[in-house]
């Protein structure tokens, strides 16, 4: 885990760093034991058996390499949804709109995907992902400078830009940019053309490639680079930043930007990897997932990938489980808010293992809801 | 001694002409309608007034939390999980009286465990209304089963005679159960707040705990009190969705009012009488919505281009508002001062 | 006020640790009726957790405390209260929003059933003050008082609760010396009526005022009991820190040079927009150390933050080195080379939950050789870490340490440090030593005049006056927004000071320069 000074790690000893790491692995880990101890609980109260219906969970999330790429395709967007969440931590924001700010990078990728024939891939890919990327950065920009300016604050903001794009797409995809094949009578857009459709790279698909990019990236950008220590200070310590001579209400701005960013291109990697199109009811619940996804990881950008792929097996392998043991795939998310639940409340975790709290940069965000 | 300033005295109760002025606007408008569409105008007014129920009762949900210092944003799951088990509770015993009691209890056990998060396990107030939201949506969403609907619908009981006056009667005195209930409990949560001993003391325990605390006050057992009834008052908006206004559970049916009800309170400035203005606006917004299809051919000419927009527009109208509140208000309005901080003596 | 020789209060062997620290050990107290019992000790020196053990809110490790010859157990603060201890803390537990009665009444309301009797508390405050000469409206709201009103409200909340054991924790902080001296008639026609009264200070003067007692503490333990007969200022201070320092600072003579910071008509407003900073206008020049004088909240804490870019310019200009830099950004201001080192140490000097190192560059990190473009240069930063920590004598077990784990006084020590270590010929010091050990006092005091011999312009802002006596070569005394007089140290009188802090028109003050808002105030010579 990430302590205050870590980034003068280079001459640490090795063996430390890793003991550090283990140790702040400990309660994530010992959260998801928990989590699923209790969710076994309630499926055997609802009259199932958790060992059968938990068994079929992985083997559908790993039993085999089909598995194993349903996994990496339902992680991808969770990567995402959670490097968005973790940056906006870091900065002091809760951003539950990564919802919403998906929805609208989904829906221009899938846009400029159908709208455009005949461009190269060189072009239209990368043109695709980053004017999903983009649009997603302006949605959060609305909730960023709202915050910034009038001190509105984000908790509400970004939740009710969730139900203003989970309109606004919806209209698009039934309205001006619904696909008009005939008989087709849903809601969705046309197919993106094929060049835009994202390939795989050596049998591994591009999506999930840009998706472990991006967490370094993020990585890189938080602890190596001054823009990560200003977006930090801001966090810890808004009024000591302002001192340090820190725009907050720009940095604010900036997290929230940022944040988006990696929420949009999440929608538009999912929209280009693996849909093809935009239809509504897209990723619902990936929001919340991904606020799971970013307390469990530490708020740690390269800890984002094992979380992710963690529930990324849970939904690969919902289906299996289902088919299996009848216990309905709702069951997930019982356990992905037990989980939550477990790292967010961490002291019970560390009462039982006896663990001392750790020193470092803490996740606060209930400072008052002014300025 | 050299007194410094003359001793500052309480402005004096202004009357509030603003508030008066806004209110007798409103009134001659809906005079205006009603006179040129009678029916409609009331359809439209009896809607606001039912749509804004969950969000009022919400909002003094929030107020009782916050006052106390306690940050809510789990009031949305709060609401959901009590609609949820009213409602089964309701298809196992048949009774809507017992359902109604069994979501107030619920939302109170649920309060309790907010308070157990964020007073004794000291997690950030925002991040556990945050593991309540998404815990009710993941247990909601499994226990659910298709197809099963309430036995009968709390429905409207008519005042005698006051019903009977024109626009007043059928839009206060002509409505079901749990509605009556929100509409008095904003005057008692008001008298609770600003007129009683545990009033006060919840209000010090907002805004200075220390102060509470070296008078003998026990901040954390006053917290655990008000989140609690907090919890309750969410209950009873969730037993107004399923056992009054639809008569079934669907997935995720709070759409967003828990959420509403804080920007509705912060709307009010953490006041009862405040925040029901609010909640009116949002009911009267949401009333539109689903009364324009009715609306529609009774639109005149020149205003016939809202009946011809998408629906999916006026289904954000609640959503932009609440931003837009949000945005004009926050600024101006003062939180409780220990709003989100975890009490500690030590 | 003769003392009676009923003992009213006892405390036998107290002993409270905290993690890391002993805060009180075996310490016993007795007091006796109707006198004025001074515990006396430096900041850190385990009053406050004394007290606050008397008074319930902590609970002492090993001891007993004994009220009127019974052994009692005080788990909260409603046990204390039911004693007859009432406190007043050195930070006011007022609700500013409440008014006056609703403050007193709070947690022992009248009533009518369940519904609060403001009337019936209207009458018994207003009876109160009467008997006791304690002049408040009880329908004012707190946040409009005074601190000297403030401080009445505490006074009459423990009464109402009728108390006769009142505990005033460090009660002078915030008044000027003719506050303090009504504060003292208080407190003696309370003692005359048969309370008893524990007056926590670490002002020498004060408590030879006051007391008929003095009790002594040092690191968490008695280390001594004496009268103000038999004791001097001398005597106690030696008592009090363990060897003989007075607040004396070596420094010689200044040698002022040209203005670097101007301040022309410059108005500054609250937060609720009232102006708390009324046309101030000064200079300080290089070489010289400015102190400004005043009592707490009287503009101080606003002009810095308006010199220093935290805070909007109402009006009138600043310049720093001849350029005008008003309602610049922080960033810009702080790169003209002006160094703060900031009021409110923990919330605004430094990110507690960062190292050493990264706050040693809490605001040049984005420099080179910190910094190459964007990307962050960790070995420069944990070498200029490694320099100063040396430099500065900063106790801490390395760099990379979070600031949390280090005390009071070597946290301000980081803070120094970092400002000073930069390339600048303003510093700008808001109680610079507020709260630390006297071993990081003389070291930081040093320091300034170090500056001040190199040639930087000091700005010091204090609210003690032996600091600013010591240190300053011309004092300014700030009074409810305005520079009311500017004086050379080296003439000016405790007396003087205090009276002109109060407000009192500087009238038969010789040879000063005097400010009447509007004028310039001119440096000597």
């Amino acid at each position: 885990m990430e302590r205050a000074g870590s980034q003068f790690s280079p001459r640490m000893d090795s063996r430390i760093q890793i003991w550090g790491m283990v140790h702040a692995a400990i309660v994530p880990i010992a959260s998801v034991v928990v989590a699923l101890v209790v969710g076994a609980a309630i499926i055997a109260l609802s009259g199932a058996n958790p060992l059968v219906a938990y068994s079929a969970l992985f083997e559908g999330g790993l039993g085999s390499g089909r598995a194993f790429s349903r996994t990496l395709e339902k992680a991808t967007p969770l990567i995402f949804g959670g490097l968005a969440v973790s940056l906006a931590f870091k900065c002091g924001l809760f951003n539950i709109g990564a919802q919403g700010q998906l929805l609208m990078g989904a829906v221009s990728a899938a846009f400029i995907g159908f709208s455009l024939q005949g461009l190269p891939s060189a072009l239209h890919i990368p043109l695709a992902l980053l004017v999903g990327a983009l649009l997603g950065a302006v949605w959060a920009a609305i909730a960023g400078t709202l915050k910034a300016f009038t001190g509105a604050h984000e908790v509400i903001t970004t939740i009710m830009l969730n139900f203003v794009a989970f309109n606004l797409t919806d209209w698009l995809a039934d309205g001006p940019w619904k696909d008009r094949t005939p008989g087709n009578i849903v809601a969705r857009t046309p197919a993106v053309a094929p060049e835009a459709r994202l390939p795989d790279i050596v049998g591994v698909p591009l999506g999930i490639i840009l998706a472990v990019l991006a967490a370094i990236a993020v990585w890189w950008l938080i602890w190596r680079t001054t823009i990560g220590f200003e977006l930090r200070t801001v966090g810890q310590n808004a009024s000591a930043a302002k001192y340090a001579g820190i725009s907050v209400r720009r940095m604010t701005v900036l997290a929230m930007v940022a944040s988006g960013f990696l929420a949009g291109l999440g929608g538009a990697v999912e929209t280009l990897g693996v849909v093809g199109r935009f239809q509504p009811g897209f990723n619902v619940g990936l929001g919340f997932n991904a606020i799971t996804i970013a307390l469990l990881a530490r708020t740690n950008p390269i800890a984002v990938i094992p979380a992710s792929l963690l529930i990324g097996v849970m939904q690969a392998g919902a289906s299996r489980m289902q088919f299996n043991s009848g216990v309905a795939s709702e069951i997930i998310d019982v356990i992905l808010a037990l989980i939550l639940f477990f790292v967010a409340a961490d002291g019970i975790i560390r009462r039982v293992l006896r663990l001392r709290a750790e020193e470092g940069e803490r996740v606060t965000l209930s400072s008052g809801r002014g300025s | 001694m050299r007194i410094t300033g003359s001793i500052a005295r309480p402005a004096a109760a202004r009357i509030p002409w603003l508030t008066i002025g806004v209110w007798g606007a409103l009134a001659i408008l809906v005079l205006i309608a009603y006179m040129r569409a009678p029916q409609a105008t009331t359809a439209v007014l009896t809607s606001t007034i039912r749509q804004s129920t969950p969000i009022i009762l919400g909002a003094l949900a929030g107020i009782m939390c916050e006052r106390s210092g306690v940050i809510n944003i789990g009031i949305e799951g709060m609401m959901l999980i009590s609609a949820f088990l009213g409602f089964l509770f309701n298809v196992w015993t048949g009774d809507l009286f017992l359902a109604t009691l069994g979501a107030l209890l619920v939302g109170a056990a649920v309060g309790a465990f907010h308070a157990l998060m964020s007073i004794t396990l000291k997690v950030d107030q925002i991040i556990a209304g945050t593991v309540i939201n998404i815990l009710a949506i993941g247990t909601t969403g499994y226990f659910y089963q298709q197809g099963l609907t309430t036995r009968g619908k709390l429905t409207p009981v008519s005042i005698p005679f006051l019903a009977d006056i024109p626009i007043i009667g059928p839009v206060f005195f002509s409505n079901p159960p749990i509605t009556y209930a929100s509409l008095i409990l904003i005057v008692v949560v008001h008298v609770l707040l600003f007129r009683t001993a545990w009033g006060l003391r919840t209000r010090a325990v907002g805004e200075h705990p220390a102060a509470a605390d070296t008078v003998g006050i026990a901040v954390n057992r006053v917290r655990y009190i008000n989140v609690i009834i907090g919890g309750m008052l969410a209950g009873l908006a969730g037993a107004f969705l399923t056992l009054e206004s639809v008569g079934s559970f669907e997935r995720n049916m709070t759409n967003g009012r828990g959420f509403v009800s804080l920007a509705v309170m912060i709307f009010g400035k953490w006041t009862p009488f405040g925040a029901w203005g609010g909640s009116l606006l949002f009911g009267f917004a949401n009333a539109l919505q689903s009364q324009i299809q009715f609306l529609k051919n009774q639109l005149p000419s020149w205003l016939a281009w809202i009946g011809d927009l998408p629906p999916q527009f006026i289904g954000m109208l609640p959503y932009v508002l609440t931003i837009a509140v949000l945005a004009g208000f926050v600024g101006r309005a003062r939180p409780p001062a220990a709003i989100g901080k975890v009490y500690e003596k030590e | 006020m003769s003392a009676g020789s009923e003992i009213v209060l006892e405390a036998r062997n107290i002993t409270k640790r905290f993690p890391g620290v002993v805060a009180n050990e075996n310490v016993s107290l007795k007091l006796y009726r109707g006198e004025v019992l001074a515990l006396l000790g430096e900041n850190g020196a385990g009053k406050t957790t004394l007290m606050n053990i008397l008074y319930g809110l902590y609970h002492q490790d090993s001891g007993e405390v004994l009220i009127r010859g019974e052994p009692v157990r005080i788990s909260g603060p409603s046990d204390s209260i039911r004693h007859g201890i009432g406190m007043v803390h050195q930070h006011f537990m007022l609700v500013p929003v409440f008014t006056v009665a609703e403050n007193i009444i709070l947690g022992a309301e009248t009533r009518n059933g369940p519904f609060l009797d403001l009337n019936a508390a209207r009458r018994q405050i207003r009876e109160l003050s009467r008997q006791y000469n304690l002049d408040v409206d009880p329908d004012a709201y707190v946040k409009d008082l005074s601190v000297g009103q403030q401080q009445r409200v505490e006074i009459i909340k423990a009464l109402y609760r009728k108390a006769d054991i009142l505990i005033l924790d460090e009660p002078t902080a915030v008044l000027t010396p003719q506050e303090t001296e009504e504060l003292f008639t208080i407190i003696r026609s309370l003692t005359a009526r048969g309370a008893s009264v524990i007056f926590i200070s670490h002002k020498l003067k004060e408590v030879l005022a006051i007391a008929d007692r003095i009790m002594v503490l040092r690191r968490g333990r008695v280390v001594g009991e004496t009268t103000p007969r038999e004791a001097t200022e001398r005597s106690l201070a030696e008592m009090m820190v363990g060897r003989s320092v007075m607040m004396e600072v070596e420094k010689g003579e200044a040698h002022p040079g040209t203005p670097v910071l101007t301040l022309d008509r410059v108005t500054v407003l609250d937060d609720r927009g009232q102006r708390v900073v009324n046309e101030v206008s000064l200079e300080v020049h290089a070489g010289e150390i400015l102190g400004i004088a005043g009592v707490q909240g009287n503009g101080q804490t606003e002009l810095v933050e308006a010199i220093t870019g935290l805070r909007p310019v109402h009006s009138g200009r600043v310049l720093i080195n001849g350029r005008d830099v008003t309602n610049a950004s922080p960033r810009r201001i702080s790169e003209t080379g002006c160094a703060h080192v900031p009021e409110d140490r923990q919330e605004d000097g430094l990110v507690l939950t960062y190292s050493v190192a990264d706050n040693l560059v809490l605001n040049t990190y984005y420099t080179p050789p910190f910094a190459r473009g964007i990307v962050r240069n960790d070995r420069a930063i944990l070498n200029h870490a490694s320099r100063l920590i040396e430099r500065y004598d900063v106790r801490t077990p390395g760099p990379l340490t979070p600031v949390s784990a280090l005390s009071g006084g070597n946290k301000q020590k980081v803070i120094i440090a970092r400002e000073l270590s930069r390339e600048g010929r303003l510093l700008i010091a808001a109680q610079p030593t507020r709260g630390i050990d006297v071993g990081s006092i003389e070291f930081i005091h040093q320091r300034i005049v170090a500056e001040r011999d190199q040639g930087a312009a000091v700005l010091l802002v204090s609210a003690e006056l032996d600091e600013i006596m010591a240190l300053s070569d011309r004092i300014a005394v700030m009074y409810h927004g305005k520079i009311v007089a500017t004086l050379p140290a080296a003439s000016a009188t405790r007396e003087e000071l205090g009276l002109l802090m109060a407000g009192a028109q500087p009238t038969n003050v010789p040879h000063e320069t005097i400010a009447d808002g509007r004028a310039t105030v001119k440096a000597q010579r």
